[in-house]
C-alpha cells in the first residue's frame, strides 16, 4: 500500500440554494478541488450521495456529474451510505490510490435537499432506517436519536441543558465559516426554547436541511511532494464499520458501536490515539450524537461526552476543538458532501488555511462521518506530512 | 406501500412471529435465515411474549405524511420477555405519563392509513400494563 495525500479542496456554499442545481454544486466543487490540487486529469472519481433519487429524481449520478464536469470516459462511482456516504466514498477513494490502480483520484460529496418540501425529505431521510421494523411504526430520523438521547440521559443524569451546549458551541464556531448555512451564534435558552421536534429534541438540537457540494483530491504522497505547492497532509488511517440497521437491536442504545470500531482501526493504522489529535470534526446530527460519538473515539469519558461543550473543552482553545467547521448544525448537512466536507475543514486545518477557525499549529486530525443511527461509520486521521 | 411488501410481512407484524437459533438460543425478530449472533443457519419458529418494558421513547411532533393525523404521538423501544427488542407506538395513556421502565402490553392495532397504494396497514402498539 501507498501513502496518499490531499492535495486539492473544495466545496460549494451550504444552504438553501435554490439556483443551482445538484449537478451544478458538485461541478463548483469538483472545479475548485481539481484548481487547488493544480492536477491536469484526474484518473478516477467516486462520488457520496445518498439520495439523487428521492431528493431530484436522478440516479445513475456516475454519469451526470462526469458528462457535467467534463470529464466523460473516466471510470466514476456513486457510493451510498446513508449519511456517511461522502466518508465512505472518501475511503474507495483512497483505497484505489493507496493499492496502485490509479493515482489522481477526485473524490466528492453532494446533495440537492430543497427541490422537495420537508415531509418528503423526512421520508428520504427516513430510509436510511429499518423501513419494515422502526419507520413502518412511525419513528423518525430525529425520533431515533431522541430515543437515544432519552436512554442517555436516563443512563448518566446528563440534563437537558447540559446537552444544549453542544449546538451552541457548534454555532459558535460556524459563525467565523463563511459557508456554513446558519453561521451566527445561538444561546442554551434559545435552544431550549425552540420548537420540539421529537422529545427531548428540540429544533436547534438537528442538523438542517441542506444544498451542497464538497471535493477533494488524492494521489499518492511521493507524487504530491512534486506536484503541490502546499502544505503535504497525508492520510494516516482509515477505518469503516457497520451495525445493525435497528437501533432497538443494539444491546447499549447509548453506545454507537460502528464508529468506536471504525475509531479502532483508524487509531491503529495511524499508529495514534485520542490524546494525539488536535482537531476533529464528528457527526453531530443531532446533540446527542456528538456526546456519544466524542466517548466512542476515546475523546471523553463514558457518561461524560455532554461536558466538554459546557467547559470548552471542545470548542476553539479548549483540548480537543471539536466541529471547528460548525459541524452538521451550523455549517449545514447536505448528507452526501458531509463526510467529505469534513475532510475538507481538516486539510485547511492542517494547511493552516483556518482563518478566525484556526486551531493554532493543528498538526493531526480525525473526521467521523456516520450513516443512520449509527448503522455505518467510517472515520479518518490526516496528518502534517 | 404496495400490497406486497405489506403482505409479505403480516407473519411478524399479525402474529409477532420469530424465531430462535437452534446454535446459540438468540431470539430473531423478524425471523432469519442467518443468525446476526453467531451465524447459524437452524431456527425453531416462536411467538414473541406480548409483555414487556419500555427502554427508551420519544414524542414525534414533526411525524412523517402518513403519520401527521396521529401526531403528537409516542413510539419507544420494548424490550419483551425473553430478551427481544422492538420498536412500537405507546397509545391508550397520556404522554406526559410515559417513562423508561414502564410495563406495557402489546395489541394488535391499526398503524397508517391509507399509505401510498391505499392500504390500511395493520400490526403491534404498546399500552400500559397494570
Amino acid at each position: 500500500m501507498r501513502d496518499v495525500a490531499v492535495i486539492g479542496v473544495g466545496m460549494s456554499e451550504f444552504g438553501e440554494l435554490w439556483k443551482k442545481s445538484l449537478r451544478q454544486l458538485f461541478v463548483d466543487a469538483a472545479s475548485a478541488a481539481i484548481e487547488d490540487a493544480g492536477v491536469e486529469k484526474i484518473d478516477s472519481m467516486y462520488v457520496g450521495c445518498m439520495s439523487g433519487g428521492l431528493f431530484v429524481g436522478q440516479e445513475h449520478l456516475a454519469s451526470v456529474l462526469a458528462d457535467y464536469l467534463g470529464v466523460a470516459s473516466i471510470p466514476a462511482c456513486r457510493v451510498e451510505s446513508a449519511c456517511a456516504s461522502g466518508g465512505v466514498a472518501f475511503r474507495q477513494g483512497y483505497i484505489e490510490v493507496a493499492s496502485g490502480m490509479s493515482d489522481v483520484v477526485l473524490v466528492g460529496g453532494v446533495e440537492k435537499m430543497t427541490d422537495v418540501d420537508g415531509a418528503q425529505a423526512t421520508y428520504a431521510l427516513a430510509t436510511a432506517a429499518d423501513q419494515e421494523y422502526e419507520v413502518y411504526h412511525g419513528v423518525t430520523f430525529p425520533g431515533l436519536y431522541a430515543m437515544v438521547a432519552n436512554a442517555y440521559m436516563h443512563k448518566f443524569g446528563t440534563t437537558r441543558k447540559q446537552m444544549a451546549h453542544v449546538p451552541v458551541k457548534s454555532h459558535k464556531h460556524g459563525s467565523m465559516n463563511p459557508k456554513a448555512q446558519y453561521p451566527f451564534e445561538i444561546t442554551v435558552e434559545g435552544v431550549l426554547e425552540s420548537t420540539r421536534v421529537a422529545d427531548p429534541l428540540r429544533i436547534l438540537d438537528c442538523s438542517p436541511i441542506t444544498d451542497g457540494a464538497a471535493a477533494v483530491v488524492i494521489c499518492p504522497l511521493e507524487t504530491a511532494k512534486k506536484l503541490s505547492k502546499k502544505p503535504l497532509v497525508k492520510v494516516a488511517g482509515t477505518g469503516h464499520s457497520t451495525d445493525t440497521i435497528a437501533l432497538h437491536d443494539r444491546d447499549d442504545l447509548t453506545e454507537f458501536a460502528a464508529t468506536i470500531r471504525a475509531g479502532e482501526a483508524a487509531f491503529k493504522m495511524a499508529g495514534v490515539g485520542p490524546k494525539d489529535i488536535d482537531v476533529a470534526e464528528v457527526h453531530d446530527c443531532f446533540s446527542i450524537a456528538e456526546i456519544c460519538v466524542l466517548e466512542a473515539l476515546g475523546f471523553a469519558e463514558r457518561g461524560k461526552g455532554g461536558e466538554g461543550a459546557e467547559s470548552g473543552e471542545t470548542a476553539l482553545g479548549g483540548r480537543i476543538p471539536v466541529n471547528t467547521s460548525g459541524g452538521l448544525k451550523s455549517k449545514g448537512h447536505p448528507v452526501g458532501a458531509t463526510g467529505v466536507a469534513q475532510i475538507v475543514e481538516v486539510t485547511e486545518q492542517l494547511r493552516g488555511e483556518s482563518g478566525k477557525r484556526q486551531v493554532e499549529g493543528a498538526k493531526r486530525g480525525l473526521t467521523q462521518n456516520m450513516g443512520g443511527s449509527g448503522g455505518s461509520a467510517v472515520v479518518h486521521i490526516l496528518e502534517v506530512a | 406501500m404496495f400490497p406486497s411488501r405489506y403482505w409479505r410481512e403480516i407473519p411478524q407484524r399479525y402474529r409477532l412471529e420469530a424465531g430462535v437459533c437452534k446454535s446459540c438460543g438468540k431470539v430473531g425478530f423478524p425471523p432469519r435465515t442467518k443468525c446476526p449472533k453467531c451465524g447459524g443457519t437452524e431456527f425453531e419458529g416462536t411467538v414473541l411474549p406480548d409483555h414487556g418494558v419500555v427502554k427508551t421513547f420519544t414524542v414525534i411532533h414533526t411525524p412523517p405524511s402518513q403519520f401527521e393525523d396521529q401526531a403528537p404521538y409516542a413510539v419507544g423501544i420494548i424490550e419483551l420477555e425473553g430478551g427481544a427488542k422492538i420498536t412500537a407506538q405507546i397509545v391508550d395513556c397520556p404522554l406526559d405519563e410515559i417513562k423508561i421502565g414502564q410495563k406495557v402490553r402489546v395489541e394488535f392495532r391499526r398503524i397508517q392509513e391509507d399509505g401510498e397504494a391505499g392500504v390500511i396497514c395493520y400490526g403491534y402498539k404498546c399500552v400500559p400494563a397494570a
